[in-house]
């Protein structure tokens, strides 16, 4: 009997079909989404996560255009084995400003969430250049180009004006700013290079994306370390921090 | 629905062929590009030091060539064919049909020029550059409206289940688009999503997953519905399943992309929801599989003979193997394993190379004689392209179970001070390459199946008598397919 009801209420009436059909694709998608729009369930930033810097930003887009994303994750995971061979696992606070987000699915190399700080610059340099330069047997390709061609900062304020209409919290000066802030932080990591016999300029695309390789992970690792800490003095009974007085 | 000639000239087959011949001109460059990158895998130097040429860019000029591009136009193709049967209707408006071929086409290199070129979002899947990605939301509607037109105009009252399920597609497929493609530009070529981190990882896999479901799943669903029952001469075996797993399979579906992103950040109570879903998606996803083996009792005798069968035995099975595959990996004990491995990309390919793979190919040779008038070339030939096809997916997918599980125990194995027992990650990848060396092979075979079936469907298009005799292939019976009961 439900046959034929279905077979005369619905399959005769395209219209009712479409309806119905889209009343059922909507409701996971709702349940699952939507809730972490509300301010309970959405992530906040944690403390001292901060937005990228110009020469980082720039960094990151080459990240993407690349498509790093394709065999190394920024996901650590809760398990023994990961938080050993990584570092601490990911939290969402850390990531409120990816856009898009760089999670990955698959690890033909390895996650580099915590790569920020593991290696200094010119292994970065080298590595793009010739993987197997650091790391004999790598099957990644070599990014030498990166050596030869340089960021525009003006398209770096183009990006930095459209993450500020979506939230992220540049100022206006800040933005203004970018051209010169890139030659500053690009300067130190050139003064870095330069002093293990290796030339760059500061907005070359390889000083970029060494920029931003150099920060992954970094300032949440302090954050995460800050709440240890905090909980350690909790249960100690040294300090009782601002939010418990709340 | 009594009869129908192979060219009633009411129906508007042009279309249906051009969609076909660009299904599988796509298909051989999709694949090709898809053999380069194992080879890039197995050997780094075939990146060439080329920018455009680096396994970072080609990797998603493969995988979008692959389904947009060839199951796109092969589902097209399907559906304009089948439909208007069904419907006992030409298509609403012919202008609009050419509007989404030429449209669609054009879509297609826009993205073979733009992903090389690095302009990419980085979404797996949709990294196409937001004006592409508005191209895509208009050609879609202008299908849209051209589908539900075609509906409005039908001359049968009845919406036979194949037309179900091209529906469920053309609404979902509509929605995961729009929703995961909004951005705001900072250029022509660059964008920002409007979700972010753990917000953006979501909407991304819910649209990743429902990809699969809406674009990879339930389209060929609904044309095995129609090709298997006009392939095999038998009618479809229950009715009542087919009602059953259309609305589980439309339902249960969305709720599953969680599962990409298990032991992420994301809050606990989604994923749980994401694993709970996916394994409840068996249920649904092996009715499908039941309702389309079973059409073939009474029929098995003709596995011998006809190579079409061959394929979508063949199609259906991959399909059972993969749905059961699926929701066992997004169990949290074995995703821990699996995940991040190449375990994904065997369980990916048994889907695509098995399923959507080789139920395409079954509905080319049996739409090529028809809309062309001639007989198969050749059946030997196809029945080459079945052994050169099925020995490339079990070579593909065996070498990538191998290498997944190797590298996932290789990474959590600890020594007796618990301390890691392959620190360096590249032992990890060291072990893998002759299993990159083997899926090469297994890729390599899949792609000169599909060369030889190419070559096969032009000899048959071009009217060259039959190389093997007068046999006829398929005894195609020439009544629409019919509930059992």
């Amino acid at each position: 009997m439900a046959d034929s009801m279905h077979r005369k209420l619905i399959e005769s009436k395209g219209a009712v079909m479409a309806v119905l059909t889209t009343v059922a694709i909507s409701i996971g998608g709702l349940v699952e989404i939507a809730p972490l729009y509300s301010e309970a369930l959405g992530p906040e930033p944690m403390e001292g996560i901060e937005p990228l810097t110009p020469l980082e930003l720039a960094g990151r887009d080459i990240y993407v255009r690349e498509g790093c994303y394709n065999c190394h994750s920024q996901m650590v995971r809760p398990f023994r084995d990961e938080t050993l061979r990584y570092g601490e696992w990911t939290r969402a606070g850390e990531i409120v400003y990816d856009r898009p987000f760089q999670m990955g699915s698959r690890r033909i190399g390895p996650d580099l969430q915590r790569v920020g700080g593991k290696y200094p610059d010119a292994w970065h340099y080298e590595h793009m250049d010739d993987p197997r330069a650091t790391s004999p047997g790598s099957i990644m390709p070599r990014y030498s180009w990166l050596k030869e061609r340089q960021i525009d900062p003006e398209a770096v304020q183009a990006s930095m004006r459209a993450l500020q209409t979506l939230g992220t919290p540049y100022t206006d000066e800040q933005i203004a700013d970018a051209p010169a802030a890139i030659q500053r932080q690009g300067g130190e990591i050139v003064a870095r290079l330069e002093a293990g016999n290796l030339s760059a300029q500061p907005d070359d695309q390889i000083v970029a994306l060494t920029a931003y390789l150099q920060q992954l992970g970094v300032a949440g690792r302090k954050a995460i370390q800050a709440q240890k800490d905090a909980a350690a003095a909790l249960e100690a009974g040294t300090e009782i921090p601002a939010s418990v007085e709340d | 629905m009594s009869t129908e000639t192979a060219h009633t000239p009411n129906y508007d087959d042009a279309v249906t062929k051009k969609f076909l011949i660009a299904s599988v001109t796509w298909g051989a460059v999709g694949m090709l590009v898809g053999v380069i990158c194992a080879l890039q895998l197995a050997w780094w130097p075939a990146n060439l030091n080329v920018p455009w040429l680096t396994f970072g860019r080609l990797r998603p000029l493969h995988t979008n060539a692959v389904i947009f591009a060839f199951t796109g136009n092969f589902i097209f193709a399907a559906m304009y064919y089948s439909m208007q049967r069904l419907l006992k209707t030409r298509m609403f408006n012919d202008v609009l049909s050419q509007v989404h071929f030429w449209g669609w086409q054009s879509i297609i290199v826009a993205a073979a020029i733009t992903l090389p070129a690095g302009l990419s979002q980085s979404k797996e899947y949709a990294e196409l550059i937001w004006p592409i990605d508005i191209a895509i939301a208009v050609i879609w509607v202008v299908m849209a409206v051209n589908f539900f037109g075609t509906i409005a105009i039908r001359k049968v009252k009845h919406l036979y289940v194949a037309i179900w399920f091209y529906m469920s597609m053309v609404i979902t497929i509509a929605v995961l688009h729009i929703v995961n493609s909004l951005v705001l530009p900072a250029s022509a070529t660059v964008s920002y999503p409007v979700f972010s981190g753990i917000t953006d990882a979501l909407v991304q896999w819910w649209y990743g997953h429902n990809a699969v479901g809406f674009l990879l799943t339930t389209p060929i669903l609904g044309l095995m519905y129609y090709f298997v029952p006009k392939t095999a001469g038998r009618p479809v075996y229950s009715y009542r399943l087919s009602i059953l797993h259309f609305w589980g399979l439309v339902f249960l579906y969305i709720w599953a992309g969680p599962h990409h992103i298990l032991y992420s950040s994301l809050p606990d109570w989604a994923q749980t929801t994401g694993v709970v879903f996916s394994v409840m998606l068996l249920a649904p996803s092996w009715g499908g599989m039941l309702n389309g083996l079973l059409t073939l009792r009474g029929a098995w005798d003709k596995l011998r003979t006809d190579p079409l069968l061959k394929f979508w035995v063949v199609a259906i099975t991959f399909y059972g193997m993969s749905t059961f595959e699926g929701p066992m990996m997004s169990i949290r004990a074995v995703n821990a394993l699996s995940h991040f491995t190449d375990w994904t990309i065997g369980h990916v390919h048994s889907g695509a190379l098995g399923w959507v793979g080789m139920a395409a190919f079954a509905t080319f040779y049996y739409m090529v004689p028809k809309l062309w008038n001639n007989q198969l070339y050749s059946v030997k030939a196809a029945t080459l392209h079945f052994w050169l096809a099925t020995i490339g997916i079990v070579l593909y997918v065996m070498a990538m179970w191998t290498a997944g599980i190797t590298q996932g125990l290789m990474w959590r194995e600890l020594d007796a001070d618990g301390q890691l027992q392959y620190p360096n990650f590249m032992d990890t990848v060291l072990q893998l390459i002759p299993l990159y060396w083997i899926r090469l092979v297994g890729g390599t075979m899949y792609l000169v199946g599909l060369l030889v079936m190419a070559w096969n469907l032009v000899k048959t298009a071009s009217g060259v008598a039959p190389k093997d005799g007068p046999e006829q292939v398929t005894a195609a019976p020439e009544s629409l397919p019919t509930p059992a009961k």
